[in-house]
């Protein structure tokens, strides 16, 4: 078994390979059955994490090929402007709106994690790599490496604050009585990013265009208060 | 050729957006620099929407691929997780559901008294 680490140590598209084969069969089974905890991302790391246990390969064995996809990064997380410069009418229409939804959830999200952070005495670099969890992932990392939090827990919190937001998003608005579509949209976007906004695009247009705008100025919003946050608790 | 131009687009605004990131003391990532950068420039009608479009919506499609990696590299923190699992259901689930309820009825509430402001 040691041998297959030894093989594959110096492939580069092993890792390349088996991503994109994982993503494919993540693909397949959200099409297939569509359910929300059927989430793509899930599924791959799902299927990778047992095949690298089971056959002794490290994880430096994978990620040498694997970091490769992974650059891509930054020019995906510039494309975001193009949702945003696509939606920029709904935006000048609900600035207030927007702004005053993003911001409150950003604190309320901060405020919970730091929170539950001090109740139970949380684990630094756990409580940094959860606090940019609901935004959308590639802004998630990039505040991640910022304030040295673990970039695997980060994206873990991001994919279940999809998952939570896209399943239990839509009954949780209708409970505490928020119709206006506008705010279902912007509620589901801000908590749970591109999920959620699956979702938001089942429930209306309005809802998918506020939802898909909510990603990026949550985003933003969460870039700006996220260092801050870090600052007091370090003092 | 099309996609050349394209690709040349975003690839010079994330260099772009990494001097940035070089030049100025925040702790704003060097991808965010550029997302704004390429919302500037769409908004001064510097670039047009068509001359990054199709390129744009491939990296939005194929987005999810690029965190495979990350989200693996778990297997190197499983200690951490074992012994705080309380703390991090309560982080994850607890969270994501305030979010919701706030933004909902702060944004409702907005909307609602514009509504009866333009009445």
């Amino acid at each position: 078994m040691k041998m297959i680490n030894e093989i594959l140590k110096d492939s580069v598209y092993f890792g390349v390979a088996i991503s994109v084969f994982a993503y494919w069969i993540g693909c397949f089974c959200k099409k297939k059955w569509n359910y929300p905890v059927l989430n793509p991302l899930l599924i791959s790391m799902l299927l990778i994490i047992p095949v690298l246990l089971i056959f002794h390969i490290d994880y430096e064995t994978y990620d040498y090929g694997a970091k490769y996809i992974t650059y891509f990064l930054t020019p995906a997380t510039v494309c975001l402007a193009v949702p945003l410069y696509r939606q920029v009418q709904v935006l000048k229409e609900n600035i207030t709106a927007v702004i005053a939804g993003t911001v409150c959830g950003c604190l309320a999200h901060a405020g919970i994690i730091v929170g539950v952070a001090i109740l139970l005495k949380v684990d630094q670099p756990l409580v940094y790599s959860f606090l940019p969890k609901s935004v959308t992932t590639p802004i998630a990392l990039g505040i991640c490496n910022e304030i040295q939090g673990i970039s695997a827990i980060t994206v873990i919190g991001v994919v279940v604050a999809g998952i939570t937001g896209a399943v239990l998003g839509p009954t949780i608005l209708k409970l505490i009585g928020v119709t206006e579509p506008a705010a279902q949209g912007l509620a589901l976007g801000t908590a749970s990013h591109a999920v959620g906004t699956s979702k938001a695009i089942e429930m209306g247009e309005v809802q998918a265009a506020m939802s898909s705008l909510a990603i990026v100025v949550t985003g933003i919003m969460t870039v700006i208060l996220v260092p801050v946050v870090v600052n007091l608790l370090s003092m | 050729m099309k996609y050349v131009v394209q690709m040349g687009i975003i690839a010079g605004i994330s260099f772009a957006g990494e001097l940035l990131y070089m030049l100025l003391p925040l702790p704003v990532p060097a991808s965010v620099y550029g997302l704004l950068l390429l919302f500037a420039l769409l908004m001064l009608k510097v670039i047009k929407l068509e001359q990054i479009q199709e390129t744009a919506d491939f990296f939005l499609l194929i987005m999810p691929i690029l965190f495979i990696s990350p989200s693996v590299s778990l297997i190197t923190s499983m200690d951490l997780m074992k012994g705080n699992i309380l703390a991090i259901i309560l982080m994850t689930f607890l969270s994501t559901i305030v979010v919701t309820i706030v933004t909902g009825l702060v944004s409702q509430c907005i909307i609602c008294r514009k509504k009866k402001r333009k009445e």
